[in-house]
């Protein structure tokens, strides 16, 4: 019987319980990934992100913690023109990020 | 008349002042509270980012200053003009005097919501620096760790504890025992909750580089609220992920507090004696920020090390061969 009453999900990113084996997968493919500081340099110049609520480094930060839902739905906003790896004060091919992310989480 | 030199504390500072001093013919004498001069390098195994065995810095600076009086297990209770007085009533006479007092470590059980001596498997980093040079870093019952964590700032930036300052090289500590834990345990995984990363130093950017890069150490902005034991004696913490905006809570073997560097414990006794002033954070006040940083507005009383602030090994051993100049310098003047 549905009375109209939901539970809330728990927010928290449980390491725990989270499937890391492609977060795994793309730090090995890619070190330097794993090398942001969260600075945002790449979300402030994004084309895409300036029009739509498109956070390249949310985005890869949640990938990295092995949170994939809706990431390779939100990368699709990405239209690949790599003024974030003209930013990047790390020197990550951060549009080569963008291209691994959404090549591992296509079959997701 | 030979001139009196007293230099307070036997740590990497007060060596070097008293190298410094003997260069220049001056035969000083350093009071060490302990019972073995080295100061806390006797506790470290290697040191940041070179990571150099600490006892070769400790022989180098043992070598130097092999001349000078060393009295050992004897505490400074209060500085004069004359001298100091000792814990055994007796007072030592001195034309003048280095305060190269140290630091205290910050007592991680006070932050009792991270559970250190409450759970089995929270340790500190100096319990992991004790553990390194032991040969064995294992959980409590001798388990490998497969996850760590470590927390950046305990006892660091935090009016709870009235610690407001930042104890300037935990981070760079932190990162450099990721590092070295990972290279024990490639299998592990380990994670590093910080509120900012300090890189203060030459070399310590690249090495937290390499620790990312090539450690793959995971680094996640937050900090870690509180710490529960679970029923097999791992320890389950929450924090923020800051850089996602959500909570976040994981299972680790091994939790470090990276603990910081609170004001020796003498400082507020000396701080009675003209011309020694404690800042608001309790370390004591250089009669000067920039050229004056290793005197006090006393003539004869001079600092060197991290009797002033939290400062590096290099850093204070700098300050040891400046307070010596001074030193000499105000004895030549006498």
């Amino acid at each position: 019987m549905d009375f109209g009453f939901s539970i809330s999900r728990p927010r928290a990113i449980d390491l725990d319980k989270n499937d890391l084996s492609i977060s795994r997968n793309a730090l090995k493919k890619m070190p330097e990934f794993q090398a942001c500081i969260g600075c945002g340099g790449c979300t402030a110049t994004c084309t895409a992100g300036n029009l739509t609520q498109f956070n390249f480094r949310k985005v890869h930060t949640l990938v990295r913690r092995g949170d994939y839902q809706n990431a390779y739905d939100e990368m699709n906003k990405c239209m690949l023109c790599g003024k974030c790896r003209l930013v990047c004060p790390r020197g990550i091919n951060t549009r080569g990020v963008a291209m691994m992310i959404k090549r591992l989480l296509s079959e997701y | 008349m030979t001139k009196k030199v007293i230099i307070i504390g036997g740590g990497p500072a007060g060596m070097q002042t008293a190298a410094s001093l003997l260069e220049m013919g001056i035969k000083p004498t350093i009071i060490e509270k302990s019972d073995r001069i080295g100061g806390k390098l006797n506790d470290w195994h290697k040191l940041f980012p070179s990571f150099t065995p600490a006892h070769e810095v400790l022989e180098s600076l043992k070598q130097k200053m092999k001349e000078a009086r060393v009295i050992t297990g004897t505490t400074v209770e209060q500085i004069n003009n004359e001298g100091v007085s000792l814990n055994d009533g007796s007072i030592m006479e001195a034309d003048a005097v280095v305060v190269a007092s140290g630091f205290n470590l910050f007592r991680a059980e006070l932050k009792e919501e991270l559970g250190y001596t409450i759970y089995d498997n929270v340790y500190t980093t100096v319990d992991i620096e004790r553990m390194l040079n032991e040969g064995e870093v294992a959980m409590k019952d001798g388990r490998t760790p497969q996850r760590i964590a470590f927390l950046h700032c305990v006892g660091s930036r935090d009016e709870k504890v009235n610690q407001r300052h930042c104890s300037k090289v935990c981070c760079v500590t932190g990162v450099k025992q990721a590092m070295e834990l990972k290279g024990m345990f490639p299998q592990a995984e380990v994670y590093n909750f910080y509120m900012d990363i300090r890189m203060f130093g030459p070399g310590y950017e690249e090495m937290y580089r390499r620790a990312q890069e090539e450690f793959n150490i995971h680094f996640v902005r937050g900090r870690i609220s509180e710490a529960s034991e679970t029923i097999d004696r791992r320890v389950q913490i929450k924090a923020e992920d800051t850089l996602i905006g959500r909570p976040l809570k994981m299972t680790v073997d091994m939790l470090i507090l990276i603990v910081g560097m609170t004001p020796g414990e003498s400082n507020r006794e000396f701080s009675k004696t003209n011309g020694i002033e404690l800042q608001p954070s309790g370390f004591v006040a250089p009669a000067d920020n920039f050229t004056r940083n290793t005197c006090s507005n006393a003539k004869n009383i001079f600092y060197a090390g991290t009797v002033t602030a939290p400062k590096n090994i290099g850093e204070s051993i700098n300050e040891g061969a400046v307070a010596a100049q001074q030193v000499a310098k105000y004895l030549k003047g006498l």
